[in-house]
């Protein structure tokens, strides 16, 4: 049986491991080669690095981050974060990434996947896909977005939310009036090979993956999802397997921090009938 | 005399880890780009990333077809991984019409159902009673990790020396003399992975 993935996310920034928690204050937590190897030894299934280096100089030194980390690890690795077009594809495969995650590009010129995928292979090519709900409601009575009276366990809402969700890029700051359900479709039909689903409402608190938007996608697509943003227990990693029917879950500081390692996480998945590799 | 070990260069795919793997087990290889190298080398790898009917084009106008053929029927070791296990069989349903290399007798498949495709992900490979070289030093249920669409559905259920379930349940591993195949990345399957590369360099 097919296992599910627990994936460790490594922001990098000027080739150093940061976690941005709402993409706000950093907290540097080491070097990438050193953490990815820490992970291979706590059995994570694979990895992702997300390049959040804003300057052009900083690019190359993407590059070399990955081919360091290339030469040491022996699992699967994401390298997403500011691609632009099929050179950034071209240079970050070669020099060892097994897939690339597009974002903001794909979002501004979607033809960017089928070109991408054509060339380099659907399997290789991640749409990642940043979503906030949609809640004018909260937003009327000058609530928090996204906040409020959802269940976070069975992702009800009250009465007058829709479960609905608007793409957005830059980091959360551009919303796009894309439907992320749509969107994961849309992807999917141009050659994306799997979805990485983050949600800007959740990510960096703590308080669980939204589920809700995790079934949404993950219902609405054959190609498997990635839940992304809110692991912050045990349980919620069950809860996005479970109800969420995520393939695979990404979390990053319960797992730089030490809160958590991979293998405890998989440990209690497994007592709890989820397939895992130990 | 010095054994070497070609990695097949036929433009499908992105060798560097396939290579690098090897050089951390501290074996070094070389990368071949044409068929009629193939000579000086006593084993041989086929990676491949990419669809069948392409990667057996790609061989082809690299004078790759012959060569390999005559390698394997000379009794020297291959292994194919991934897409390049599935070059091993005679054609696939990804390709109609294309001929593979016909090593090893079968067709190549598409999963169907409502499982999502392509089959991702870290999957549990159950092996054969038989005792298989390759296999030494693993105990019990292994791990590797997936990334494929179709599959390999040999004639002769003899050569399958490690099943997988997805869907169905599909030959992840074969033997047939010498030759491998793996369904799965060896070299992206952690300490397992660079175990069966390493037994396959050393005593297959």
């Amino acid at each position: 049986m097919l296992t599910k993935r627990i994936i460790p996310c490594l922001d990098v920034k000027d080739g150093r491991v940061v976690k941005g928690v709402r993409f706000v204050s950093l907290r540097d937590a080491g070097d990438p080669v050193a953490t990815a190897k820490q992970y291979e030894k706590q059995k994570a299934d694979e990895l992702v690095f997300l390049d959040i280096t804003a300057s052009h100089e900083g690019r190359s030194t993407m590059v070399d981050v990955v081919r360091r980390v290339a030469g040491n690890i022996f699992m699967p690795f994401t390298v997403g974060g500011g691609i632009r077009g099929i050179g950034d594809i071209r240079d970050l495969l070669n020099a060892g990434a097994d897939k690339v995650s597009l974002n903001t590009a794909a979002v501004q010129r979607p033809q960017l996947i089928r070109e991408a995928a054509r060339r380099f292979g659907s399997q290789c090519i991640v749409v990642a896909i940043d979503a906030r709900r949609r809640d004018p409601v909260s937003r009327l009575a000058g609530m928090p977005v996204g906040r409020g009276t959802k269940n976070r366990r069975t992702g009800k809402l009250a009465d007058r939310q829709t479960n609905s969700w608007e793409v957005v890029t830059h980091g959360g700051r551009k919303p796009t009036g894309l439907d992320a359900v749509a969107w994961a479709r849309c992807a999917e039909k141009l050659g994306a090979g799997e979805i990485l689903l983050t949600s800007m409402d959740f990510d960096g608190t703590k308080d669980g993956f939204d589920i809700a938007l995790t079934r949404a996608v993950s219902e609405a697509v054959a190609i498997p999802v990635i839940a992304s943003g809110g692991a912050g227990t045990k349980e919620h990693f069950f809860d996005v397997f479970r109800s969420g029917r995520a393939d695979a879950a990404l979390a990053a500081s319960i797992f730089h921090y030490g809160q958590f390692t991979v293998g405890d996480v998989k440990t209690y998945l497994k007592k709890r009938g989820i397939a895992v590799r130990i | 005399m010095i054994k070497k070990t070609a990695i097949i260069d036929y433009g499908m795919g992105n060798l560097y880890s396939v290579r690098n793997t090897f050089a951390a087990l501290g074996m070094a290889t070389d990368t071949v780009g044409c068929g009629r190298d193939l000579g000086h080398y006593d084993k041989l790898i086929l990676p491949g990333v990419g669809a069948f009917g392409d990667a057996m084009k790609e061989l082809k106008k690299r004078g790759f077809i012959a060569p390999v053929r005559d390698f394997v029927a000379s009794g020297r070791p291959l292994i194919g991984i991934c897409l390049g296990m599935q070059l091993l069989l005679d054609e696939s349903e990804e390709s109609p019409g294309v001929q593979g290399l016909g090593i090893i007798p079968g067709h190549v498949r598409k999963f169907s159902g409502k499982l999502k495709v392509p089959h991702m992900g870290w999957n549990k490979i159950k092996k054969a009673v038989r005792r298989c070289r390759i296999f030494r030093g693993l105990q019990g249920d292994i791990y590797a990790y997936f990334c494929h669409s179709y599959y390999a559905a040999p004639k002769d259920k003899k050569v399958v020396i490690g099943e997988t379930e997805y869907g169905v349940r599909f030959a992840s591993m074969i033997e047939k003399g010498r030759v491998y195949g793996m369904q799965f990345h060896p070299e992206k399957s952690q300490d397992i992975g660079l175990m069966l590369l390493r037994n396959f360099i050393e005593i297959c």
